[in-house]
């Protein structure tokens, strides 16, 4: 096929550069508290500044010391205008908070907006320009109703070529993992069947299981994390037999629209010892881009993870749309940064971006817990699943790295604006040893978590963020 | 207009609103919140500006792809882009051939609320002979246990032109014998 053979992209676009930089912040900056809004389908009762007000009251009573006169400024996102019919928003979560005359920006990067207000606030005290910032996300996705959302996120597409053929997200992300199900079944697996259809029909067969085990691993965590929307007790059936929105991914597969604010204060070393005995250091940022379209994602070669070897992949086209190119260089950047050369061993446990289970399955590859191809091994090993929570299927590996110990996004909803620092908190809590104190319960608590790893993802992998937290304590 | 009337399930209050256009929705807390539709309708002026060529293309039952004009380069755009995203240089129009391959497809049971009546839809990413990237579009007269990946397709064009994407619609294509998946 011409789009793989030529080879002219990989060439140019992912050229293998030896030593990338190891970019350092000018300062250590840690996080001291953080708050979440119970995530729901809709909080008619509160606007979006009485949600982010609820999270931040939240955060402030967590710690001591911490008053709203020693924080110097504030990063505020959300996704979609469109969603509150109110430009300039982010204003006005500034003017509820009391935040006036201190300095504010709206951040907005699609699906990783949560992800990008964690990291600017991450750069304003990096930087020096601030000792204390604020991070404050938010959506309100209930203004309109559920497929008019859908159309809302598919104007995050581009909207000559792709939206008006039917514009929707579930859409694209299942034609990705239709070509990841060809790429990695349809010709390991499966390449002994020859008739073609057939062959593919048991790929995808295959495929939609495996990504079943995620939906009910991530569902079946958060029956203990009272912050998520929806904790159910399913099976692999369930999943299967809930209704196709796009072949192959079903329902149960894929995160709902939510209403929800989450917040995070981050702050100098400094600072940090002022406000709490149990800070968490964020020692690495990476981000990672795309196209914008699928159709002009590249046929390269892989940028290798510190524990691969360019003989992992002689013939892989990377990224081609099976794989997030984005995800893999956000998840490099940060790995340089913070000194990690074997995730799988180094991190303790991970909050991914699992809009869809299939784009979790891939972001596991991205990030180089196993390699390219081994995402749905991956999986049935168990590795990514909690030692004690029941799932109703073996899982031999579990706690190996667990993913996802919250529940992610398929359970706990998706307010976009807030989902990647609902991650940051979640992970914080995860850090400081306090799950049972937050979630009264302490199931999902990880034994002796000591570094943490969050991601948020954009626009059919348009852009990613990773960050990097630490026990700082 | 009468006193808005007061429900406990927000879905009722949607009901509600679609009847009367206002509505109160009270909290197992027991705290209200007055609910009204708020309608909001844009009509753009819109430019295809350097992408026009390929949309009067479609209305000619012509399908134009991009070559970048770098020497040293020369890639080929099945998704056309008036600069190159590899090396810079402006890219000169041309044709694709008006048969490909599919490279991934699906069928979307749901939709954005523009497409909902149009559902069931195939969207597939389809590979050219001679291009370098793809081109997403709508693949017609074909269901999900026909469609596979490698499937040859053809276009077909609208004889009455939108000027919109979907003047262009692909469907499996009458060749001879079918060619061998992608790889």
């Amino acid at each position: 096929m011409a789009a793989r053979s030529k080879g002219k992209q990989g060439a140019k676009s992912t050229e293998a550069v030896p030593e990338l930089p190891r970019h350092r912040p000018s300062r250590r900056v840690f996080m001291v508290t953080g708050g979440v809004t119970k995530f729901a389908k809709a909080h008619p009762a509160m606007d979006f500044r009485l949600m982010v007000k609820r999270a931040y009251d939240y955060a402030l009573k967590d710690v001591t010391n911490l008053t709203k006169d020693r924080i110097d400024g504030t990063r505020v996102s959300y996704f979609s205008d469109h969603f509150s019919r109110q430009l300039k928003a982010a204003s006005m979560v500034q003017d509820y908070l009391g935040m006036n005359p201190k300095g504010s920006v709206r951040i907005e990067w699609g699906g990783a907006t949560g992800g990008e207000c964690f990291q600017a606030a991450f750069e304003a005290v990096a930087s020096g320009r601030m000792d204390v910032c604020l991070a404050a996300g938010y959506e309100t996705m209930s203004r309109v109703p559920t497929w008019k959302g859908n159309e809302f996120i598919a104007l995050a597409s581009d909207t000559n070529f792709d939206f008006p053929l039917g514009g929707f997200y579930t859409g694209y992300y299942a034609l990705m993992v239709a070509r990841h199900i060809y790429e990695y079944l349809r010709l390991t697996k499966f390449a002994h069947i020859k008739d073609e259809r057939e062959a593919q029909r048991r790929a995808i067969e295959e495929g939609g299981r495996i990504m079943s085990l995620v939906s009910v691993k991530n569902h079946r965590n958060a029956l203990h994390n009272p912050y998520a929307q929806y904790p159910k007790r399913l099976t692999v059936a369930d999943v299967l037999a809930s209704e196709m929105i796009s072949y192959p991914i079903t329902r149960e597969q894929i995160c709902t629209m939510s209403d929800g604010a989450a917040v995070a204060v981050l702050c100098s070393e400094e600072r940090a010892r002022e406000f709490t005995d149990r800070p968490v250091e964020i020692t690495g940022v990476g981000t990672g881009t795309d196209t914008m379209r699928l159709a002009d994602r590249p046929f390269g070669s892989v940028p290798l993870a510190p524990n691969e070897r360019p003989t992992d992949y002689p013939n892989l086209p990377y990224p081609g749309v099976h794989s997030f190119r984005a995800g893999r260089s956000a998840g490099l950047e940060a790995y340089r940064m913070a000194g990690i050369t074997d995730p799988k061993r180094e991190l303790d446990f991970i909050e991914l971006h699992d809009a869809y289970a299939s784009s979790e399955i891939q972001t596991y590859e991205d990030l180089a817990l196993c390699r390219y191809g081994e995402g749905y091994a991956f999986t049935e090993s168990g590795a990514p699943f909690l030692t004690n929570v029941e799932y109703g299927f073996p899982v031999p590996r579990a706690g190996e790295i667990p993913v996802n110990p919250s529940g992610g996004l398929i359970a706990c909803g998706h307010p976009v604006g807030a989902t990647g620092l609902m991650q940051a908190v979640f992970a914080f809590w995860q850090l400081q040893g306090r799950i049972a104190k937050h979630f009264g319960d302490p199931t999902l608590q990880i034994e002796d978590a000591k570094r943490g790893l969050i991601h948020s993802h954009a626009g059919t992998g348009s852009a990613v963020t990773v960050s990097i937290l630490e026990r700082g304590f | 207009m009468p006193a808005p009337k007061t429900f406990t399930k927000f879905r009722d209050v949607q009901a509600e609103l679609t009847r009367t256009g206002a509505a109160i929705f009270k909290d197992p807390e027991g705290k209200e919140s007055l609910v009204i539709h708020y309608p909001y309708s844009i009509l753009y002026i819109h430019s295809y500006a350097e992408d026009t060529p390929f949309f009067l293309g479609l209305a000619e039952g012509r399908l134009r792809g991009s070559r970048c004009t770098g020497p040293e380069c020369r890639f080929v755009y099945a998704t056309p882009r008036s600069h190159c995203m590899e090396c810079g240089s402006a890219t000169e129009w041309m044709d694709l051939p008006k048969r490909g391959r599919v490279h991934a497809w699906t069928t979307c049971h749901f939709g954005s609320e523009a497409f909902l009546k149009e559902t069931p839809y195939n969207l597939a990413l389809v590979e050219f002979d001679g291009a370098d990237s793809l081109l997403l579009v709508r693949l017609k007269d074909a269901t999900e246990s026909e469609l596979y990946i490698g499937m040859p397709v053809e276009a077909k064009f609208d004889p009455k032109p939108k000027y919109s994407i979907t003047d262009v619609w692909f469907v499996p294509s009458a060749a001879p014998k079918a060619r061998k998946a992608a790889r």
